[in-house]
């Protein structure tokens, strides 16, 4: 009869959404990577001495990681990056600081609009404060003072660095040393800005902080660094959201982020990446190759990554708690989303050193298309870590039968006390389920939205409301015809 | 309302495909219940699935419409929306999508096609209360996802129990005894029952009379190999349950043996 299989894969390919770039004067460095390179991007940005000397440190370190000693374990497959075919600092030329919207460049408000976040809007919003990201630098900041009142520092990395050295000295690079990984050690080299945040003791940050990140500017790479801290018995919620403009070539993206939880403090990070995947027959998209990592150092400590990962060519990405403290949490809520020639290797590490120490790993792989979708988590028990519990659940979702799903759940119990329960589903959406929706009268489009939404629900649970709306429709965007 | 013609109907596989449906005749009118019955494999479920659109048929003659409309023509949502419900002999589970979700979505399509507004949460809840009431369905059982975890019977009630919320024109009722005690049987049958009215028809098919104590049919079709061989009233069934599908696969032998 009309429909088959293959038409809901049909479906399942949509175009994307963002394709657009914004003509806004920019300040570039030429491309290629040097000791030179760092000195200009460092001083570009009026930088300390040791700020410039641990980038130069950084980069003599990746200097000495041999280009095959990259990160090859992952399931992905791509052709080699040429670093000296990169742009590595463009930011949009501006002389005067801004201090309100009406400020701000009418085109870059224009892409803001376009994206469907307008500042304005978002400002009248009480509750979220914005420091949004343009390319590398951040252009302007909301909310600033309302959180300055009770102490709370939420500011671009660069600013960080001018106004308070003393804590991005002591915590950057304390849980992402730059010798942990090759992009670990670039990003360290190279990177251009990001965010920064403070929580001080005992405060509880009343607004859901949030960053919109954007690449712009062709070819270029983008580094964000960002350091989260929330001091004893500190809050916060912080919302990592991102879209990026349509591209032919390859886009390098390796972010560093580093999340530090003292005793009783809870962070929770919740992202929604949409970066653009390429065409349909795999041709451009970003490479997203991202190195997350909070640490739990406080006694009941708690951190929280929640994760919606639509976009990007190819995703590598493991947002990773060390649970130091005894009685701290870790937990990851992932939904990732492949279709076309889409590839993403992501999953979570949770490394239990303090007792009585819990993990939860909820893990939703959806697969469309030709692409493919690993699960990737290491539960590692450390010989002191007395009653460690873990919970994994991790479930794969097929839409259409040329689509990969993987799981590599790696478990590491040195203590004889630990619990660690490990749950793993395979499902496809069922020709069955589709026809009962559309016998009540609901289309195809929407009965697999429903079915993808459903499935997603134990993550989007986790989602601040107005992220989880937005994550709704980034997925039908993703898997939909009708709606892109 | 609802005129089957001449229908025949493969089934789709590699090997060319099984014919089976080999001309099908049925006239449903508005206000009238059908039932069809069979022994299994005559062809009774492919009729239903055919007539709500499910893959994975062929149709090779023949036609059916719904006042006039073409239903071959149409999409399963299309046929969904103008009136065409198929209470399924195996209701399918959808992980995470609550029951009132799935039936907020599939009401407010309907009405948006019909031109009616949609409802808001606060009418669908008022509307959904009173149908609860009709099948005799728990609450818990609205909040949790489609069909999962719900036993035999609760899936079946859950069948009625969208009927009863869609109000569509034609119930095809696919085997909505099977798996049902006597208790489950009654609530079914009374809320088709108090479904049926003069602007709408139910199509009955099942293998059992017993079901057809309960939801009275004005007509009986006997289905087997994929032709009705024999059509009569209510008693039809009667004398099926008697002397068994034999009687009329084999009249002839049944005769000679007497």
């Amino acid at each position: 009869m009309s429909t088959d299989l293959s038409n809901v894969e049909e479906l399942a390919i949509s175009d994307y959404k963002y394709g657009f770039e914004t003509d806004i004067e920019m300040d570039v460095v030429p491309k290629g990577l040097s000791e030179e390179t760092i000195r200009i991007i460092s001083s570009k940005k009026n930088e300390p001495e040791w700020m410039l000397e641990w980038r130069l440190k950084a980069y003599r370190h990746w200097l000495t990681i041999k280009h095959e000693d990259q990160p090859h374990w992952a399931n992905i497959s791509y052709p080699a990056v040429d670093f000296q075919d990169i742009i590595y600092y463009a930011a949009p030329k501006k002389k005067i600081e801004l201090k309100s919207l009406d400020e701000v460049d009418p085109e870059l408000l224009k892409t803001f609009e376009k994206l469907g976040i307008s500042l304005q809007e978002q400002k009248r919003l009480a509750g979220v404060a914005v420091d949004a990201v343009f390319d590398s630098v951040s252009v302007t900041t909301t909310f600033k003072e309302e959180l300055s009142k009770l102490g709370i520092i939420f500011c671009s990395m660069s600013e960080a660095i001018q106004n308070h050295p003393e804590l991005v000295k002591k915590y950057i690079g304390s849980v992402v040393p730059y010798t942990d990984n090759f992009y670990a050690a670039l990003n360290s080299a190279v990177f251009s800005d990001g965010s920064f945040c403070y929580i001080p003791k005992g405060v509880r940050c009343p607004m859901e902080l949030s960053t919109y990140f954007r690449i712009n500017t062709s070819g270029t790479g983008q580094f964000e660094r960002t350091l989260l801290i929330a001091d004893e018995g500190g809050y916060v919620s912080y919302l990592e959201g991102c879209t990026a403009p349509m591209r032919d070539e390859n886009q390098l993206h390796a972010a560093v982020v580093e999340l530090i939880a003292m005793d009783d403090a809870t962070i929770k990070y919740s992202t929604v990446q949409n970066w653009y995947p390429g065409d349909k027959e795999g041709n451009g998209g970003i490479y997203n190759f991202v190195t997350k990592r909070g640490a739990c150092r406080g006694n009941n400590s708690k951190i929280t990554w929640t994760q919606v990962e639509t976009g990007s060519a190819i995703t590598w990405k493991y947002p990773s708690c060390i649970l130091q403290g005894d009685n701290s949490i870790g937990e990851f809520y992932s939904v990732a989303v492949t279709n076309n020639h889409q590839q993403a290797d992501t999953g979570t590490k949770m490394i239990h050193l303090g007792k009585n120490t819990r993990s939860t790993i909820v893990s939703k792989g959806i697969s469309a298309g030709k692409s493919n979708n690993s699960y990737r988590g290491l539960v590692r028990v450390h010989k002191n870590a007395d009653n460690a519990r873990n919970f994994t659940q991790c479930d794969s979702l097929l839409i259409g039968d040329r689509c990969g799903a993987h799981t590599f759940p790696y478990i590491e119990v040195s203590n004889e006390s630990a619990k660690v329960e490990h749950e793993a589903t395979t499902s496809k959406i069922g020709e069955d389920q589709l026809f009962y929706l559309r016998q009540r009268g609901i289309a195809q489009e929407d009965a697999i939205n429903l079915i993808v939404n459903g499935y997603c629900k134990d993550v989007f649970r986790e989602l601040p409301m107005e992220f989880a709306v937005e994550a709704q429709k980034l997925l039908s965007i993703s898997l939909e015809g009708s709606v892109g | 309302m609802l005129t089957v013609k001449d229908l025949f109907v493969k089934v789709d596989s590699a090997d060319g495909g099984k014919e089976i449906l080999k001309g099908i005749n049925l006239e449903v009118n508005a206000g009238e219940v059908h039932a069809i019955m069979g022994p299994n494999g005559s062809g009774k479920s492919t009729l239903a699935n055919v007539i709500a659109g499910k893959d994975g048929y062929e149709v090779t003659g023949g036609s059916v419409t719904m006042d006039g409309m073409d239903l071959l023509d149409m999409s399963p949502e299309e046929r969904a929306r103008e009136g065409v419900f198929l209470a399924f002999q195996y209701p399918v589970e959808i992980p995470g999508v609550s029951n009132a979700t799935f039936l907020k979505t599939a009401l407010n399509e309907i009405r948006k096609h019909k031109g009616l507004e949609e409802l808001d949460a606060m009418n669908f809840l008022k509307f959904m209360r009173e149908k609860m009431k009709v099948v005799g369905i728990d609450e818990k059982l609205i909040n949790r996802p489609v069909n999962q975890g719900f036993s035999g019977g609760e899936k079946k009630r859950n069948e009625i129990f969208q009927l009863q919320m869609l109000q569509p024109k034609l119930a095809v009722l696919d085997e909505t005894d099977s798996g049902l005690d006597i208790d489950a049987l009654k609530i079914v049958s009374n809320g088709v029952n108090l479904f049926r009215n003069k602007d709408n028809a139910v199509v009955v098919v099942t293998h059992y009379q017993r079901l057809l104590d309960y939801i009275v049919p004005d007509f009986v079709h006997v289905l087997v190999n994929g032709r009705i061989v024999k059509s009569g009233g209510k008693e039809l069934a009667l004398e099926l349950e008697e002397k068994g599908y034999d009687w009329v696969i084999n009249p002839e032998t049944e005769a000679a043996a007497v």
